[in-house]
């Protein structure tokens, strides 16, 4: 690379002003746009206080919400946290839309400005933009036009329900939030007016459809017979348990399938997000390192200015053992900055392990390669890709295998030669979240007989449910079901366990 | 391209309604807190706000998840001395298992703790709580106004100017001002457009030359009309209306005599605080006496009845007659909603107990509104309880009484003496 022209620093006080940002801005846009043809969003940066960035946090970053308790609880505890000084705020929350928002807190100091904006405004947002799950699965300009329309229509229920009454399918939705998710269909893009228009129409149709599902006349008349059960209904299992009820509970009122949709595609617009935190974050990180850097060589900040955002780039990209007390699980800033440099090294300078395991992206062009990987992976599959016995070496990373056949925890691979392959497919799996979460779908619904719907959970490895909890969950269920509902847990084919909201006991029928 | 907001002047309590539906929602959780930490405070602080802690279970948003048990197999870093096949005993709680969930809440797992702030504090305190038949509603006093609408006038503070009608007014301004010289500037330039399509002539030029003059003075005359006058300005005005107040007078009358021991006059004193507090915070316009007694009874201000320290025998009828005197000279019954609170371990003379039945049933129940009687005694009642009870028994609705054993009972009896009736939402 040649020597980049040395330039006087922006600033070299610690304060920012508005003026600063944007030239920051300007600069750190120039660098990732020309230097790195980074695809972006046009940007949206904010300052908000710190009290602005609580209200943020609890309502997951967004700038409109639909109004719940839990975000309140939310609230409560993060400012709690904060007040009592056991948890600093996050520098900053970004929005995947279009403009994408990003918010900068004004405690900040100006370096820490500049690494937020490198960080969000042009890390995550091109990710946002680049990554195919976003691509298919999220329509960054429709978002907030999708979160006003559900606001006001959440506000109207209130108004006509009472408060109560919608918060109660609220809760219940929000249970089964993780299992309001399509993973094939692609969901297509509309404005906040055609929303309004459709959701109209939608209840009427909706309505009409689900009598017809649930007509029982014909069969009440004497002397017909009762028609044999030729097939299940669904014919087949449904992973997408709101989506489900939404179009086949028997008893919810128009807007409450409507609440439950509503609900449904706010899991959808996130489920992308849940599967890419390692990419996201690190190719998030790995950029303002890269870009903070370049500002550096240009003699755009100070010396002191970069030991400042090297002291907090490493705080975050810190990953504390297992056997530490801060140890909660695997750092996903730490894992994918290592990854993504890592990648950039074997492009750059490939060893003669890298050629063995690599051999199609060794030496490569490191920022193809590099947006290749952003592109066209989740977390678990990056991982099954790109993890290399360097990164696996360097962070010392072990697998346990937990049998509760067994006494003891028995070590099934370390970051040794016989180890690398067995540890990345672990890791890759830990992070497929259709292994991480239990695997439930719709498997029968009675609409013949006692309108009781089942769901099975397929077992992996003989792990069950936490009992209680989806005991909870199941009550939920069963509120939006309105009839009986069963969850029955599969291992080997054979049901294991069975649990019933009403309770088997008394099987008196619940007509409401 | 990037737009650069400023919006730390949007508001911050984005998350207020949220945070109210939060504690809505564990009201009873919270009242409970609320319930315990009045018992366990010192008097002098009740005015201060309350860590508040809910069992995390009775909060929880369920989910589907995965138990312990099973085989499962998890990734961690930072090995050290591992080696593949090496077994390692089971740590406790299975933390090795689920790294994620359950650790990274750290020790705060088991309780939900906030603080509620000191209003929100005395909003669960008193809820649900009211004077009973508060129903005498008369004119009264300065702050008894109300400020409402009295539409434009042309004179007035800077602050409610009202721009469309200003702008309006001076819009007419311009027009009328201006009439004239518009006019006769239209007429003055169609001579000019006429005289310009004639032949050149030494006349034309001098009324041409002329004309330019008059149209350029006319146009001055026009553009001086100022675009906005202070004539033209409007104000919004309001006017002060005088509205119906609902007023009352609290009579808390304390028995300081030798037989009630410190610790009763403490259990009083605090009841009396918490009315005290009840009744500063709910009603504008209440007024509150102090009365205390033993053989004789005093009109005391606040702090002489709070701390003062004086005792002697006990006759309950000196204060009820003192109250008597003091409503006929103060407080006409016509005007004013007249409740009375009294605390006594009921230790009395027993002679004095049909004299004080007699001054309740004929010259205070009559005239008042509500009289709540707690009794400071563990266990048994003394004579002044039978006697009050009768008075109960004949005055259900005006005359109630309570028993106190100990502080934790103190809460309880208030909420009930002053609980809020269901008939009593007088318009």
């Amino acid at each position: 690379m040649s020597e980049p022209v040395r330039r006087e620093p922006l600033s070299t006080s610690s304060e920012w002003n508005f003026d600063l940002i944007q030239r920051f801005d300007e600069e750190i846009g120039r660098i990732a746009r020309d230097k790195y043809q980074l695809d972006t969003f046009p940007n949206q940066i904010e300052v908000i206080s710190s009290e602005q960035m609580m209200d943020a946090y609890s309502s997951v970053g967004m700038p409109v919400g639909y109004h719940h308790w839990s975000f309140g609880k939310q609230f409560v505890e993060v400012e709690n946290r904060y007040r009592r000084g056991q948890m600093g705020l996050a520098y900053e929350i970004v929005i995947n839309s279009n403009p994408c928002i990003a918010y900068l807190m004004e405690e900040n100091t100006m370096t820490m400005q500049a690494l937020v904006i490198a960080h969000a405004c042009y890390g995550h947002n091109s990710f946002f933009k680049g990554n195919y799950l976003f691509r298919t699965w999220t329509d960054a300009s429709a978002i907030i036009d999708y979160l006003v329309f559900a606001r006001h229509y959440i506000a109207q229920c209130e108004e006509r329900h009472g408060v109560e009454e919608v918060e109660r399918v609220l809760d219940s939705c929000h249970a089964l939030m993780n299992y309001g998710v399509d993973r094939y269909k692609r969901p297509y893009p509309i404005s906040a007016a055609t929303e309004a228009q459709r959701q109209q129409e939608r209840e009427t149709l909706l309505q009409q459809q689900v009598s017809e599902l649930w007509k029982t006349f014909p069969e009440m008349q004497p002397g017909i017979r009762r028609r044999k059960q030729a097939q299940r209904y669904p014919a087949e299992p449904q992973e997408n348990l709101l989506y489900f009820i939404e179009k086949n509970a028997p008893l919810l009122e128009p807007w409450q399938r409507e609440i439950v949709r509503i609900v449904r595609k706010m899991a959808q617009y996130f489920y992308p997000q849940r599967q890419t935190k390692v990419m996201n974050e690190g190719w998030a990180t790995f950029w303002h390192y890269t870009l903070l850097n370049d500002l550096y060589d240009e003699g755009l900040i100070t010396e002191g200015a970069m030991l400042e955002f090297l002291q907090s780039h490493s705080q975050v990209v810190y990953q504390p053992p297992f056997d530490s007390q801060w140890y909660s699980g695997i750092n996903p800033y730490a894992l994918g900055f290592a990854m993504f440099r890592d990648i950039r090294r074997i492009c750059e300078a490939p060893t003669e392990e890298d050629r063995r395991w690599f051999p199609d992206i060794a030496g490569s062009d490191w920022l193809k390669t590099l947006k290749f990987a952003m592109q066209s992976f989740k977390d678990e599959s990056f991982i099954q890709q790109f993890l290399s016995p360097r990164v696996i070496r360097d962070m010392k990373l072990f697998a346990v295998l937990d049998d509760d056949h067994e006494d003891h925890l028995e070590i099934r691979a370390i970051h040794d030669d016989a180890g690398y392959q067995t540890v990345r497919q672990l890791l890759s799996e830990q992070y497929n979240l259709s292994i991480h979460e239990p695997n439930i779908q719709v498997f029968d619904a009675d609409i013949r007989g006692d309108r009781s719907l089942t769901l099975q959970h397929i077992r992996q490895d003989r792990r069950p449910l936490a009992r209680d909890r989806a005991h909870d969950v199941m009550r939920h269920l069963y509120r939006l079901w309105q009839f009986d509902v069963h969850l029955e847990s599969i291992e080997d084919g054979r049901v294991v366990e069975r649990l019933s909201i009403p309770p088997k006991e008394d099987s008196a029928p619940q007509e409401q | 391209m990037s737009f650069i907001v400023d919006r730390r002047l949007n508001g911050r309590h984005k998350s207020t309604i949220n945070r109210q539906r939060f504690l809505k929602r564990y009201r009873e959780h919270i009242r409970e807190a609320v319930n315990d930490a009045v018992n366990q405070r010192s008097i002098r602080d009740m005015q201060r706000g309350e860590r508040i802690v809910i069992p995390r279970k009775d909060l929880s948003e369920p989910q589907f998840h995965h138990g312990p048990g099973g085989r499962r197999s998890v990734v961690h870093p930072g090995n050290r001395e591992f080696q593949q096949g090496d077994t390692i005993t089971r740590p406790p709680g299975g933390g090795a298992g689920d790294g994620g969930q359950a650790s990274n809440q750290g020790e705060g797992l088991d309780d939900f703790a906030f603080e509620l702030d000191p209003r929100e504090f005395l909003n669960f305190l008193f809820e649900g709580l009211a004077l009973p038949n508060l129903i005498k509603r008369q004119l009264q006093g300065e702050s008894s106004y109300r400020a409402v609408h009295g539409g434009i006038v042309s004179e007035g503070n800077p602050s409610k100017i009202n721009i469309v009608r200003s702008m309006r007014q001076a819009s007419m301004r311009r027009r009328a001002l201006g009439a004239a010289s518009r006019r006769q500037l239209g007429e003055l330039k169609a001579e000019q457009a006429a005289l310009l399509e004639q032949e050149q002539s030494p006349e034309r030029q001098a009324r041409l030359a002329e004309l330019g003059e008059l149209i350029a003075r006319r146009e001055g005359r026009v553009s001086r009309i100022p675009f906005l006058d202070t004539v033209d300005l409007r104000y919004n005005h309001t006017i002060r209306q005088p509205v119906p107040v609902s007023r009352a007078v609290m009579f808390c009358i304390m028995d300081v005599s030798g037989s009630m021991n410190q610790e009763m006059k403490e259990l009083a004193k605090r009841f009396f605080l918490l009315l005290f507090l009840f009744l500063q915070r709910n009603y504008t316009h209440t007024e509150i006496v102090f009365i205390r007694h033993h053989t004789s009874a005093k009109e005391v201000d606040e702090q002489e009845f709070f701390y003062s320290r004086e005792t002697g025998g006990t006759i309950v009828s000196s204060a009820l007659k003192l109250t008597s005197d003091i409503i006929r000279e103060r407080y006409p019954e016509d005007e004013w909603n007249i409740y009375t609170a009294q605390a006594s371990d009921g230790d009395n003379w027993n002679d004095d107990s049909p004299t004080c039945v007699r001054i309740l049933r004929e010259e205070l129940l009559p005239k008042m509104q509500y009289f709540a009687y707690v009794e400071i005694m563990p266990r048994r009642h003394q004579a002044l309880w039978d006697s009050y009870m009768q008075v109960h028994l004949q005055h259900p609705n005006a005359f109630a009484l309570q028993q106190i054993d100990g502080p934790e009972d103190i809460y309880p009896v208030f909420r009930e003496l002053f609980r809020q009736r269901m008939e009593e939402h007088t318009p």
